[in-house]
């Protein structure tokens, strides 16, 4: 596997080989999957709609519906206009969304198609919402795309609040089904009343009931939600990247102050959440969250055993790396290279303040932005490591050099359910801490000696 | 009203004036039943179908091992197009294998802006330093043929400076009206620069290329198994497993093997007009239809001792698996199948699936045109719109030197009246029933009714159908994955494809869907007056 790879490292290509990211908007796609009775719309050629729908049902195992403007080369010389409404009176014709979320792709951008003008100038049947976002492919990567569609919602459908209500605003950035379960668990516990966005719970997890509905009822951020989101009195935004711009927007545009927090896994940065709602509700922290805390911590300590100087490289997306990072350090672990493909050197501050916040030397890892598992193979190939943490990519590289790997993140393509259960939270963190271990312990296993084979570990 | 029209009642006239033309329930009346294809999909419709560059790059170049393929454009493409095709391949001795790898350019806003092309070279000189390939593959995304870049210009600079060989692809995504734009220009390209730059001759009497074998599940390894049991050399296979060292010799061969038809059969009629080779549509799916395969080859040759040793083979094939497919056979018998796929898997699969008495009622493709459908005998009746013309039509002449013919065209007559179907392909319509439902660029919309007005047992189709086919109830299959499985080809293939189906149908977790407190009543409540 990957046997044509040399040991010496190229810096500073241009050619990427391998990626450890993907484009704008398949992202977006994903976001608007997350809202109730919205059709994502991709604006440019059919096969970006068709790669992106089925990287979506290979990650989730799930139906990701969504529909293409279907350029030809003429809609490419004289702009995709006509495209557009035709595709939008079908759309609301044949599959009756409540709601196009249209997002543009390298083609229609271009070209530079004004899909916000031709919006403007379409028929929308009464109480329909055509919104759009711009995702350039060229551009950040699917990170980005999911938070322009964020912004993209908030543009065309929040409302100036006049009073603030109660709720509070949540924003959990790219996570699977389980974890938003798991954070509006939480957040409930917490006593704290919401407006979850985007929520992909019931959504990417249908339950097989024999039925199928293009758009199920009652599941999804419903669009009185996303309208209501100006009238929160706060906003807690997960994942300082994929969130952030969406905080910001929602501040600057309706004055909704945020506290901006990493993607809660593991101990401290589930803290970090609970603390957020704490603030807020000015309840104390039950003891149901206070033991399943206590679990995760008790977990760690028996089985620290196994993790302690263990050097380990986390490769994907930069919130969900950053948070991996951080487990893996609670769990006395070495981060010796961690990686994302997304093009923000933010990503390189973030974890070497990680890094230091822990009194760790950050010099002694690579930890690297805008690069892809190409390099991240030479660096194990000049130096190993004991575990790989990442999106089903790696298993290649884990292939090659013979190390565990522990799937996470986007896209984990090759096992299931995943997707239905929470990595975030305590919770989340109990079963990644097994996770880990397991796989730590089943190489011990598999290398063994007859004599020195434990039945008790 | 029939099932078509229960269908196309529920579209608006506009929608309803194009699909119309699209479905066809079939009839087999006075005049042949035809259906329009290779036509622009609906904007909003839910379409499966792909593009252009998925067609060139993820179907007919991708698979080329021993090539580096370059995605030139931003990075989306080639990530969606890594690893996600199960096109197997495997290194020869001493050769590479770069299919587990992923190259882009990665553009970016300012590359866009000022060009791509300088990027590009740089990025092969980087290939070049760490790989040094033999051949190198430029496929262009979307925003190329926009901004201008000439992948054709720097795959020339590249040959000239590294000696290599080195083939652009003009192949963005709008091309076109689906992926079949993409086999054409993948097909074009190398017909032009690679077929026939070779001259190792083969060592064996009889010798074969497998056209249009992606080789997905290891299906081409199946086929090429068999063949060379019977004692044939396969000289290249296009393009599963398939490499730049024997394309280059492929036009040594003495016959070819069509296997998809969609996405090769350019590749097929062009080498047979320059270099004579007579090319067979076969079928490797199915028992009865590889038998017939391997049968029409050893007639094609004309050799007693080859058709006897394909007999023998055959018979000792049909020996090992006849246990299995019977036991199969008695699980599925009477179930009935709606297959959508692209290339010829809808047709090719409803042999297997008749072999296991099971019929398929529906059959659509994505990309296909109207000979996939009515056979080849339609293709001059076939009006080229203004997409189709779009695309270069490569016209080529009988090579001077190597242009051999084996059978004089009486010859050819007289094998074709004895059921060797040479240069032809009558099309899947021909192998279904009446009443049967044909359909062209299937819709999400229209696989959902469909299902619900015709109630097929098992449904065939690609990861974005798979899971809402299954959460209304229905078996599904994945056709272009085979579901993580395969091979499905061959005498060893069905009897896997077989197990699958039957797994499928069969697995208890299909009885647990219904909840007991849904069908049971309520029990523990009093009746009034009791004390």
């Amino acid at each position: 596997m990957l046997d044509l790879t040399p040991k010496e490292i190229m810096e500073n290509r241009h050619i990427t080989i391998n990626p450890c990211k993907t484009c704008e908007p398949v992202g977006a796609m994903f976001c608007a999957l997350g809202v109730e009775n919205c059709m994502p719309h991709s604006h440019g050629s059919q096969g970006c709609c068709s790669y992106h729908r089925t990287v979506l049902s290979r990650h989730f195992k799930e139906p990701a519906m969504a529909t293409s403007s279907s350029f030809t080369e003429g809609a490419s010389v004289f702009g995709g206009r006509s495209n557009l409404s035709t595709a939008v009176k079908n759309i609301f014709e044949i599959y009756d969304p409540e709601i196009i979320a249209v997002h543009t792709t390298c083609l229609s951008e271009t070209i530079g198609d004004d899909v916000g003008n031709y919006i403007m100038d379409l028929e929308i049947p009464k109480d329909k919402i055509v919104l759009h976002a711009s995702t350039p492919s060229y551009e950040g990567s699917h990170i980005q795309g999911f938070s322009n569609m964020m912004i993209g919602f908030m543009r065309y459908m929040t409302e100036k609040a006049i009073e603030k209500t109660e709720k509070v605003a949540i924003f959990p950035g790219w996570v699977n089904p389980g974890d938003d379960r798991e954070l509006k668990r939480i957040a409930t516990i917490m006593g704290v009343e919401y407006l979850f966005f985007p929520d992909h719970e019931g959504i990417l997890e249908m339950p097989m009931t024999g039925k199928y509905k293009y758009f199920p009822k009652g599941v999804g951020t419903p669009a009185a939600d996303i309208k209501a989101l100006g009238a929160a009195k706060k906003l807690i935004a997960m994942g300082t990247f994929a969130s952030y711009e969406p905080a910001e927007y929602l501040d600057k545009q309706h004055k909704v102050p945020f506290s901006l927090i990493p993607v809660p896994i593991g101990v401290s940065l589930t803290d970090k959440y609970v603390m957020a709602l704490r603030e807020i509700s000015h309840k104390e922290v039950p003891n149901v969250l206070e033991d399943e805390r206590g679990r995760l911590v008790d977990l760690m300590l028996d089985s620290h055993l196994y993790t302690y100087n263990k050097t380990v490289a986390i490769y994907g997306d930069p919130d969900i790396v950053y948070s991996f990072t951080s487990l893996c350090i609670e769990l006395g672990m070495i981060p010796k290279y961690v990686i994302t493909g997304t093009p923000k050197e933010e990503f390189v501050k973030q974890v070497t303040a990680l890094f230091e916040e822990h009194g760790m030397d950050a010099s002694k890892s690579v930890i690297r932005a805008d690069t892809d598992l190409f390099y991240l193979h030479q660096l194990i190939k000049n130096e190993s490591v004991d575990l790989l943490i990442g999106s089903s990519y790696g298993k290649q590289i884990a292939k090659a050099e013979g190390i565990p790997i522990v799937r996470m993140g986007f896209p984990v393509l090759d096992r299931y359910g995943n997707t239905v259960q929470a990595t975030v939270g305590y919770a989340g963190g109990i079963r990644y801490v097994e996770k880990i271990v397991d796989s730590l312990l089943d190489k011990i296993d598999a290398e063994a000696s007859d004599e020195d084979f434990d039945v008790v570990m | 009203m029939n099932e078509r029209e229960i269908l196309l009642d529920k579209y608006s006239s506009r929608v309803f004036k194009n699909r119309k033309s699209h479905i066809s329930q079939l009839e087999y009346g006075e005049e042949a039943d035809s259906i329009a294809a290779n036509t622009r999909a609906i904007p909003g419709i839910a379409t499966a179908r792909g593009c252009c560059y998925a067609g060139c790059k993820g179907v007919v170049v991708g698979p080329m091992k021993d090539a580096v393929t370059i995605t030139h454009g931003p990075i989306g493409c080639a990530f969606y197009s890594w690893g996600t095709r199960r096109n197997k391949a495997k290194a020869q001795d001493g050769e590479s294998n770069f299919v587990p790898y992923s190259f882009c350019t990665d553009m970016r806003p300012t590359d866009i802006v000022f060009g791509g092309e300088k990027k590009l070279e740089d990025g092969i000189d980087e290939v070049m330093k760490l790989f040094n390939p033999k051949c190198i593959f430029i496929c262009s995304t979307c925003p190329i043929g926009l901004i201008g870049d000439d992948v054709q210009a720097v795959a020339r600079r590249v040959e000239k400076k590294y000696g290599i060989k080195a083939v652009g692809f003009s192949c963005e995504g709008y091309k076109g009206v689906s992926q079949s734009s993409g086999h054409h220009i993948a097909n074009n390209g190398l017909m032009k620069e690679i077929i026939g730059t070779g001259d190792k001759k083969p060592r064996k009497k009889y010798s074969l290329n497998i056209l249009g074998e992606y080789n997905i599940g290891g299906d081409g390894w199946e086929e090429e198994r068999i063949l060379k049991k019977i004692g044939y050399e396969v000289v290249s296979v296009f393009t599963g497993d398939g490499s730049y060292e024997t394309m280059k010799n492929a036009h040594l061969a003495d016959l070819n093997l069509v296997m998809c038809h969609r996405s090769i059969n350019y590749v097929a009629e062009m080498m047979k007009t320059k270099y004579g080779i007579d090319w067979i549509k076969v079928n490797f799916i199915g028992i009865g239809s590889t038998c017939k395969t391997l049968r029409m080859i050893a007639e094609y040759f004309k050799d007693p001792e080859l058709i006897a040793r394909t007999e023998e083979v055959i018979s000792e094939e049909l020996q090992a698996i006849s246990d299995d497919m019977d036991y199969y056979k008695s699980m599925l018998k009477g179930k009935t199948a709606g297959i959508f796929s692209g290339g010829s898997r809808s047709h090719h699969y409803q042999s297997l699936l008749r072999d296991l008495g099971v019929e398929t009622i529906i059959a659509g493709y994505e990309f296909a045109h109207r000979d996939d459908y009515e056979g080849r005998a339609i293709i001059s009746q076939i009006k080229m719109d203004a997409d189709s013309k779009n695309i270069e039509e490569l016209t080529v002449s009988p090579d001077e030197i190597l242009y051999k013919e084996r059978y004089s065209k009486e010859e050819i007559e007289e094998l074709k009246a004895k059921g060797v179907e040479i240069d032809t392909y009558d099309g899947m319509i021909p192998d279904m029933k009446k009443g049967y439902m044909v359909i062209d660029d299937y819709n999400a919309f229209e696989t959902d009714e469909l299902i619900k007005s015709m109630k097929p047992d098992i449904f065939f189709s690609g990861i974005k159908d798979k899971y809402s086919i299954q959460k209304q109830g229905v078996v599904s299959r994945q056709l272009h994955s085979y579901d993580y499985s395969g091979p499905y080809s061959g005498f060893n293939g069905a009897v896997i494809f077989a197990r699958d189906v039957t797994m499928s149908i069969y697995t208890k977790a299909w009885m647990l869907t219904i909840p007991p407190w849904k069908t049971a009543a309520l029990l523990g409540g009093r009746i009034g007056g009791e004390n």
